[in-house]
């Protein structure tokens, strides 16, 4: 028999969700429909969340597979980790060196973009950045911070 | 009387020199990303969102709608010019328009889309304003149970009106509801699903939730077809139509304005669906219907008229009752949060200042947009040539600033990463992302109307179809459920939103 891998895919990854928010619910008290307790809505939406990707299977089968679509694996990649980059550094090395490396590594994601084109945006994005938010808008993060501060002149 | 006394409010507030500018840094924006296809309004209110933190509320809602409106104006000019709809609200307008900009009528295409959008504009912020008041008190009458089934009602609507499977549609928004629920039980003060992490033991944030599923999610999508955008265009001649342009377009753009202000109110439409009704409905009530797709004045002048139209009455049930009717007006809503302002009836009477202020910016936004549109045509084209690998650095950048500088916590950039993977996954599986956010945001409001409804009925399930007004919007709720369902229905919706693939 055929399977839709993409609607067996979509509708296991909902249940997949349902059944974890239903495990965090086990904890919760479930009180009564007059005084709901915390897990009383939660459970509800789960079980209602498990119904409609088991639909979602069971529509999917017996059906030619969906296109999924290529996937562009190299933008996953560094697409992804442009904040979770910026959040591991913006505090230790400050707010214009993690700028730098965010897009440093947002144009790695482009398989177009040469190095020339890559320290070319970075540059520039970083400026821009340092001038509209720091100076133009005055968020209050350091520049520089503390991981770089023995590199600095005059200490 | 009192609408005079209450418009005078409102342009105090919005001729304020700081919000003039603001609108007009929006509208200007706006028209900017419209532009630019790839980057839609969602995604960059929701990046702006945190900067709009130190603006004073009006002003931070005057520039965010501001953004919203200015976009379909952008969205057309491309459309006509190159045939490559900014904005998917504009994609009707692609057919005849660019038909007319290869007749070399561009310019006149332009005018009419710009005047069609202006009137459309116009009347939309007047019935803003008329309706906005009465509605308001009829939504302080509201108990909790009218609450639950409204959201309820608004929920299933936004299905029944998006593109794509109703059944993916209804996870996502299950999905998103149970996303909303993570944090703090306000009412019993149970930790609920944070896997013991102190950063998101009050709530996910909002912002890096819309992030992820919007900005990132969206970049990636892009990212599977890199390609260069050619863009040619002849020279604009003349641009003011002639007589008999305007003798054809006074017709479209009434029912197109009348159309689009009507679905704009239901919650799940807006300017998608507003553009695509309107060009179905000229196209069957024409004499000619064979001149559509061939330039027709009717096939400009109607969608545009109602994508405009879609977009300022959305704003209706955001600004009255405080229930969003799309992922636009759910950051809206996320945006009065940020603010401390609580969405709902009671903003118009003790933030009369906000409320009127926002409405009648909507106005000026308008004529700001005419009056900036026509004359920097060439500017708005010559931007389409920024290759996509320029620009999608700077959106993960600004992303990144905007997210760390709401709560200054950098557990909310890992959120961002987190959003961005499942809101890409749950794309790729063909699911929309924007009833995600919708219930994301709707979550608590639920639950918290349903808990205080069943507490005053004692535990009595009935209660939300005893009382006549909860029951008439629970009833609407399960006839459009019923309706989308309809075999009969499903082929006819399908059929409609297929042009827009």
């Amino acid at each position: 028999m055929q399977i839709d891998t993409r609607e067996l895919a979509c509708g296991g990854l909902f249940v997949a969700f349902a059944a974890a928010f239903a495990y965090g619910t086990v904890d919760l008290p479930l009180g009564s429909a007059l005084r709901m307790g915390p897990g009383y809505f939660p459970l509800m939406l789960a079980i209602i969340l498990g119904v409609l990707g088991l639909v979602i299977i069971f529509k999917g089968l017996g059906r030619a597979p969906s296109p999924i679509g290529g996937v562009p694996w190299r933008g996953l990649l560094f697409i992804l980790a442009g904040p979770i980059v910026f959040g591991l550094t913006v505090r230790g090395l400050g707010l214009a060196a993690a700028i730098a490396l965010v897009a440093a590594i947002a144009t790695l994601a482009s398989a177009r973009a040469g190095i020339r084109l890559m320290l070319l945006l970075t540059l520039s994005l970083t400026v821009f950045c340092v001038i509209v938010f720091s100076y133009g808008l005055g968020l209050p993060y350091a520049l520089v911070g503390p991981w770089l501060a023995p590199f600095l002149p005059g200490r | 009387m009192d609408l005079l006394q209450n418009l005078a409010i409102g342009f105090s507030a919005s001729l304020d020199p700081v919000n003039l500018l603001y609108c007009f840094l929006g509208v200007l924006l706006g028209t900017l990303i419209g532009v630019l296809p790839g980057i839609g309004p969602t995604a960059t209110i929701a990046m702006l969102l945190p900067i709009t933190f130190g603006l004073k509320p009006e002003t931070s809602l005057i520039m965010l709608a501001g953004i919203y409106y200015g976009a379909q104006y952008g969205g057309s000019t491309t459309a006509i010019l190159i045939n490559l709809p900014g904005e998917s609200s504009s994609a009707v307008t692609a057919i005849d328009g660019y038909q007319m900009a290869r007749q070399g009528r561009a310019g006149p295409a332009l005018a009419i889309a710009a005047l069609g959008s202006f009137f459309a504009g116009t009347v939309a912020t007047m019935l803003v304003a008329v309706f906005a008041l009465p509605l308001t008190e009829m939504a302080l009458q509201f108990g909790p149970a009218e609450y639950f089934s409204l959201i309820f009602l608004g929920l299933i609507a936004s299905v029944a009106l998006a593109h794509g499977s109703v059944l993916k549609a209804l996870a996502m928004i299950t999905l998103g509801l149970l996303f909303g629920l993570v944090g703090t039980d306000v009412t019993s003060g149970a930790q609920r699903f944070t896997l013991g992490i102190p950063d998101i033991s009050d709530k996910l944030e909002f912002v890096s939730v819309a992030i992820g599923v919007f900005g990132l999610a969206e970049i990636l999508r892009n990212l599977e077809n890199e390609s260069d955008r050619q863009v040619a265009i002849k020279k604009i001649t003349h641009v003011w139509p002639t007589r008999d342009d305007f003798r054809q377009m006074v017709g479209p753009v009434l029912r197109g304005t009348g159309l689009g202000s009507a679905l704009g109110i239901l919650p799940g439409g807006g300017a998608i669906l507003s553009s695509f009704a309107a060009y179905t409905v000229e196209k069957r009530i024409s004499k000619t219907p064979e001149a559509f797709g061939k330039g027709a004045i009717a096939g400009v002048a109607a969608p545009e008229a109602a994508n405009n139209a879609g977009a300022q009455t959305s704003f209706i049930p955001m600004l009255t009752l405080g229930i969003p009717a799309n992922a636009v007006m759910a950051l809206m809503v996320g945006a009065m949060i940020i603010q401390g302002i609580q969405p709902g009836p009671n903003v118009a009477i003790e933030q009369p200042q906000l409320f009127w202020g926002v409405i009648t910016s909507m106005w000026i936004g308008n004529l700001m947009l005419v009056m900036l549109n026509l004359p920097l045509v060439g500017l708005w084209v010559r931007l389409l040539t920024i290759p996509y690998t320029v620009l999608f650095p700077a959106i993960l950048v600004f992303c990144s600033i905007g997210v760390f500088s709401v709560n200054s916590n950098v557990f909310d950039l890992y959120t961002v990463a987190f959003f961005g993977l499942v809101g890409y996954v749950l794309i790729k599986l063909g699911c929309e992302p924007a009833p995600l956010l919708l219930g994301f945001v709707l979550g608590p409001m639920l639950e918290e109307n349903l808990r205080r409804a069943m507490t005053i009925s004692r535990g009595d399930w009935t209660v939300f179809f005893t009382r006549p007004l909860s029951a008439t919007l629970l009833v609407i709720a399960l006839l459009v459920l019923v309706l989308v369902f309809l075999p009969s229905i499903r082929a006819k919706r399908e059929e409609v939103f297929q042009e827009e693939g």
